[in-house]
């Protein structure tokens, strides 16, 4: 079973949708038993990083999504999260990863990067197998983060930017898979048999 | 590069399409979400959704319609039509929708903007304009284009975008059912003006007129209803031909 992070971010009811369509057994929760016994975490992510963050200290779920060893995907907001720490209300993250979170330079391309963007696979990766290099996914975001060793794909804005990350059982896109179309489908199901 | 985006509209009324359809094998004409989807599978990169009935007794039945297209779509869309209220955004936001467009509320509170994109993310926060040129100068119309108010156009699209709007949706009301072209002259003073994604509306008949709305005006989306309600541009064959010309989409 999937569980689902409930903390009121935007695109849960997007993402259960195409879980629903993959026929996946899955829950929406913000209950650490719910989340002990799912086999894999999705953490989505549409909102404002430090009003997040406090959500999970609210729920007590913060120290436990860092030490998990089971799969988590990121998604969006949740991928950045999974970062030490967010220019967006200056929060610090879950710290997963030591990266940081950046805010757009608006000189250097529109802000928010909205729309659908072609993204670069720079690493083999689970989540990516059977998705073609240069395929397009939808982005909504005024904060990224910048490449890094963790990065398995990468976009442009202005900047070359990492648009997933990996590091053991944590996953992070910063596009959005469940309203990317086909492509978008097929990442969250090679997240669900694959990863 | 990000691509740029073909947005078809959709106008409902407690749950149904109002703008007549010529999509003959649709179960019911009326449906919107039998359309959503088809356009979802012709290859639109994102669609809008304009509740014009508009009033709170009918909102139900708007989340109900935003739960359903959210069930059978994997693009993007936006909703907008009498939304006034921080609690409205969050239910739409929570039944599936990504976006929400706010025109009237915001001229009369323009605080809400920088509210709700303080709560719910610049990118949920759509900007809503309806201008007409008058004299010279683009005067702003709010309640469905009923009402004139004191605001000049491309100063209310600078207020909107400082104080968080994701994104403008400039509708032209000079230009709107005539077929006569986006207001490209207007439209690439707002995209020089501001940094966020802007979106031409009103005036769509050709191919043409969407190429002249990206090259010339450097708009990030074009939309249209008719055009593409009545089956008179196909989709991909529009991006086809923007591709052709230079321009990048998706597909």
């Amino acid at each position: 079973m999937i569980a689902v992070i409930d903390y009121g971010a935007g695109n849960t009811a997007s993402v259960a949708n195409v879980l629903d369509e993959l026929k996946t057994d899955y829950i929406i929760t913000n209950k650490e038993n719910d989340l002990c016994n799912a086999q894999k975490i999705i953490l989505p992510g549409v909102g404002e990083a430090s009003f997040t963050v406090k959500r999970l200290h609210l729920l007590n779920l913060f120290s436990f999504l860092r030490l998990i060893h089971k799969p988590v995907l990121g998604i969006c907001l949740g991928m950045q999260l999974l970062c030490e720490h967010s220019e967006e209300g200056n929060a610090s993250c879950l710290g997963v990863f030591d990266l940081s979170t950046k805010k757009f330079d608006k000189l250097m391309g529109k802000v928010p990067h909205m729309g659908w963007n072609k993204i670069e696979i720079i690493k083999e990766s689970k989540l990516f197998s059977g998705i073609m290099d240069k395929s397009y996914f939808y982005f909504a975001h005024s904060y990224y983060v910048p490449n890094n060793k963790y990065s398995s794909s990468q976009c442009e804005h202005g900047i070359v930017f990492s648009v997933s990350i990996e590091r053991d059982n944590f996953y992070g896109v910063q596009f959005h898979p469940e309203k990317s179309g086909e492509v978008g489908i097929k990442l969250l199901k090679n997240f669900i048999e694959l990863c | 590069m990000v691509a740029k985006r073909i947005i078809p509209c959709l106008d409902v009324k407690e749950g149904k399409v109002v703008k007549g359809t010529n999509f003959v094998n649709l179960r019911d004409a009326g449906s919107a979400v039998e359309l959503a989807e088809r356009y979802y599978l012709e290859g639109a990169d994102e669609l809008v959704f304009l509740d014009i009935t508009a009033s709170s007794d009918k909102r139900k039945i708007l989340i109900e319609l935003v739960k359903e297209v959210a069930k059978v779509i994997r693009i993007p869309f936006t909703v907008g039509g009498g939304i006034s209220e921080l609690n409205d955004i969050d239910n739409l936001l929570k039944a599936g929708a990504d976006k929400v467009s706010l025109n009237t509320s915001i001229v009369i509170n323009p605080e809400l903007i920088t509210k709700a994109s303080r709560q719910f993310g610049s990118q949920a926060i759509v900007a809503a304009i309806d201008v007409k040129k008058n004299d010279g100068r683009y005067q702003i119309f709010i309640k469905g284009g009923r009402e004139a108010v004191q605001l000049e156009g491309l100063a209310w699209c600078k207020e909107t975008a400082e104080r968080g709007a994701g994104e403008i949706l400039l509708t032209s009301m000079d230009r709107d059912g005539t077929k006569s072209g986006f207001d490209v002259e207007f439209l690439s003073q707002i995209t020089k003006a501001v940094s966020i994604p802007v979106i031409a509306s009103g005036g769509a008949g050709t191919k043409d007129h969407f190429l002249e709305a990206f090259k010339n005006a450097d708009v990030d989306a074009c939309l249209a209803a008719s055009l593409f309600h009545y089956q008179e541009l196909e989709i991909s064959d529009l991006k086809q031909y923007l591709q052709e010309n230079g321009v990048q989409t998706r597909k």
